[in-house]
């Protein structure tokens, strides 16, 4: 059985805008950088509510997925619909405004605010739409909202950090703030770029956990990731992507069985 | 949290008020204290306070700001000769019309960012100023510049060296020879016009600290820190930096008109790059980014450029007359370069010690030296302290 025929016998695929609990699908994308195939023939449907893997040896595509999918990259084919939008062609704040949130591969704060400002901004962002001049209001008058922004970052346990400059953070410390980020927006489609590398175990279990939690508040999260441990207790559905291309998908034990990303991806990683 | 902050930007802002409304007293012992060179430190002051709104919470570096500066004098002169000698409507008027002619020269030059929108407003600024000298002469009266007149007599003289003041000659305000600015019958010269902009210079600051703590600011902030990063959380950077860009043109707009009322003449020369580069300076010497910084980086550079313009050869000799004839002569000589016409040189030179050795100004001076005495203070204090529960 090759490859495409895994992904065509996948139930609940399609070429519509999405059925009834799609909430991203990935039509035919294709990009290329002077020549290099990063993404060849691309197809992916993400589920309402599913937590969804994306796994893949190391330039294997996965990041410049996710900068299509946000309007970094143009495709040069293809197309993302999100619940039914067309998001290629899109600026990156409209598809945010839409409902998608990215947490970056690497940590991309604003390193000259505070961690609490930090997280304001794409809170304010949510509450205030693209724009709104509003020169006299601070949000340390708004309660509600801080509150708000205080409880996400306790959640990823930065809660002593609040008045840091986010600058003299630690990798790891970034890599939350960026989860924190990403969470205040309550979005629709959380995308998040290896949430857990360079963190401790014990923080990545943590990571886990608050994901997991999330989970249960029905998120939608399309998640990539090198560590099996945080891809298994985590995933829904995987599908792997090797060469630009995506070779498999299905459930994680379906994953684990097949003969093909055992040869591309986890006999390489020998996990 | 909140009630801390408040209580410092309070501070900050009744200090600041106190030192502007007291600069007469404050500058008196540096011989700085004559209305002219007041006027023009709490002008500047202003000017780069809204210069810094742009630059130092965006990041965008304009060097084109002397365009609205040139746009608010002409502005207010034109109010004193169509409609009135007071000063209120010249005011007005100047600051929305350099906020509209703002609007234009950011909506073009906003999109693009680092050195292409420098170049742009440059670029744009430098069209201003050849347009006033040609096409717009009409306007601006080309070299000789825009000036008060005496009421026209003869209908067919030029409104360029004949006024008709409408409001004030509709209310019946008699004119002996040609009338000076006033705001509502006080004279906008001497000590009066300085507080007028004194008082001006404390509003500006007011507002931009609201502004630079707002969630506005904020914005205004994180485009600088990461604007890239700040399209993927939702916001739409180019109309933050518009309306920063409208906003610091406002205020140059207003230090326009304020030059136009406190001396009511216009010229082009107001719109040139160099006066463009000399806020910039004015603005990294006192420290980017910061409240106070800018003001004090403009008295700094009118103050010095006041005196080390005033200075000559004679007055060097005199002061280097310890020294022998021969070494006299070769330091005044070497110190000639610097002073008078030479006042440019220095400021070339005092910019870049600046920037070389102290990027964040002067503000960061005195923040590094209030680090080091609270670090003082500090281990004073731990030192008394700690070695009972030690022992
Ligand atoms: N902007 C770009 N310009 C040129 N080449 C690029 C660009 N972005 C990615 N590539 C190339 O495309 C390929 C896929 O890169 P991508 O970052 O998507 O991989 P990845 O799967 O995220 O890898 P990793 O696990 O290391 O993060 C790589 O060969 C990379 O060098
Ligand atoms: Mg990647």
């Amino acid at each position: 059985m090759s490859a495409a025929e895994d992904i065509a016998n996948e139930p609940g695929r399609g070429f519509d805008r999405g059925t009834a609990n799609t909430v991203l699908h990935i039509d035919d994308v294709h990009k290329s950088f002077s020549g290099l195939h990063a993404l060849s023939d691309v197809d992916l449907d993400v589920r309402e509510g599913e937590t969804h893997a994306i796994i893949g040896p190391n330039g294997a595509g996965k990041s410049t997925l996710l900068n299509v999918c946000v309007g970094r990259l143009k495709p040069d084919r293809g197309a993302v619909v999100f619940d039914g939008e067309v998001l290629t062609g899109k600026h990156p704040h409209e598809i945010n405004q839409l409902g998608v949130a990215r947490v970056f591969q690497t940590p991309e704060v604003f390193p000259e605010l505070s961690v609490l400002e930090n997280v304001m901004v794409p809170a304010l962002s949510k509450r205030d739409g693209h724009f709104r001049l509003n020169p006299f209001k601070n949000f340390f008058g708004e309660k509600a909202l801080r509150d708000e922004a205080e409880n996400v970052l306790e959640s990823v346990g930065l809660q002593a950090q609040l008045t840091d400059m986010a600058s003299v953070m630690s990798r790891g410390d970034k890599r939350r703030l960026e989860l924190a980020m990403g969470l205040i927006q309550h979005p629709r489609l959380l995308l998040l770029d290896e949430p857990t590398a360079g963190m401790a175990r014990h923080d990545t279990n943590a990571t886990i956990d608050l994901l997991k939690k999330i989970k249960e508040g029905g998120m939608t999260k399309v998640i990539i990731e090198h560590d099996m441990h945080v891809v298994f207790s985590l995933a829904d559905r995987i599908s792997v992507l090797a060469g630009g291309r995506i070779i498999a998908q299905g459930t994680p034990d379906e994953i684990k069985e097949n003969p093909k990303v055992k040869e591309a991806y986890l006999g390489e990683e020998q996990v | 949290m909140d009630r801390k902050t408040n209580l410092k930007d309070w501070t900050l802002f009744l200090g600041f008020a106190a030192v502007v409304l007291c600069l007469p007293i404050i500058l008196d012992p540096i011989g700085a204290n004559y209305p002219d060179l007041l006027q023009k430190i709490a002008i500047f002051g202003i000017f780069a306070i809204g210069f810094n709104i742009l630059f130092g919470l965006t990041g965008y570096l304009s060097f084109g700001h002397a365009a609205f500066i040139g746009v608010g004098s002409y502005m207010s002169l034109w109010s004193f000769k169509l409609l009135t000698m007071n000063v209120l409507p010249a005011i007005a008027f100047s600051v929305i019309l350099a906020g509209m002619f703002a609007y234009l020269i950011g909506f073009v030059s906003l999109r693009r960012s680092g050195i292409y929108f420098s170049i742009l407003t440059l670029a744009f600024a430098q069209m201003s100023y050849s347009l006033a000298y040609s096409v717009l002469t009409p306007i601006t009266n080309g070299e000789t510049g825009l000036q008060t007149r005496a009421i026209r007599t003869d209908p067919a003289t030029s409104l360029l060296d004949g006024d008709i003041r409408i409001i004030d000659q509709a209310l019946g305000i008699q004119e002996a020879s040609v009338p000076t600015t006033h705001f509502f019958g006080m004279a906008m010269s001497g000590y009066t016009g300085f507080y007028f902009c004194a008082v001006l210079l404390i509003i500006c600051f007011f507002i931009a600290q609201r502004l630079t703590n707002s969630n506005f600011g904020m914005m205004l902030k994180a485009i600088k820190s990461n604007q890239n990063r700040l399209n993927y959380t939702g916001i739409h950077t180019r109309p933050y930096l518009i309306a920063a860009f409208v906003i610091s043109g406002m205020y140059a707009g207003l230090a326009g008109s304020l030059m136009a009322v406190t001396d009511p003449i216009a010229g082009a020369e107001r719109m040139q790059w160099t006066a463009s580069g000399e806020v910039v300076l004015m603005t990294i010497l006192g420290g980017v980014g910061t409240l106070v910084g800018p003001v004090l980086g403009a008295g700094i550079i009118k103050y010095a450029e006041q005196k080390v313009s005033s200075w000559n050869e004679g007055i060097l000799d005199s002061f280097f007359s310890f020294l022998p004839e021969g070494l006299q002569h070769f330091m005044s000589g070497l110190g000639a370069l610097f002073v008078g016409e030479g006042w440019h040189t220095t400021l070339g030179l005092l910019f870049m010690i600046i920037v070389i050795f102290l990027p964040g100004g002067i503000m960061e001076g005195i923040r590094r030296i209030a680090a080091v005495f609270a670090r003082k203070s500090k281990s004073n204090n731990t030192s008394a302290a700690a070695p009972q529960p030690a022992e």
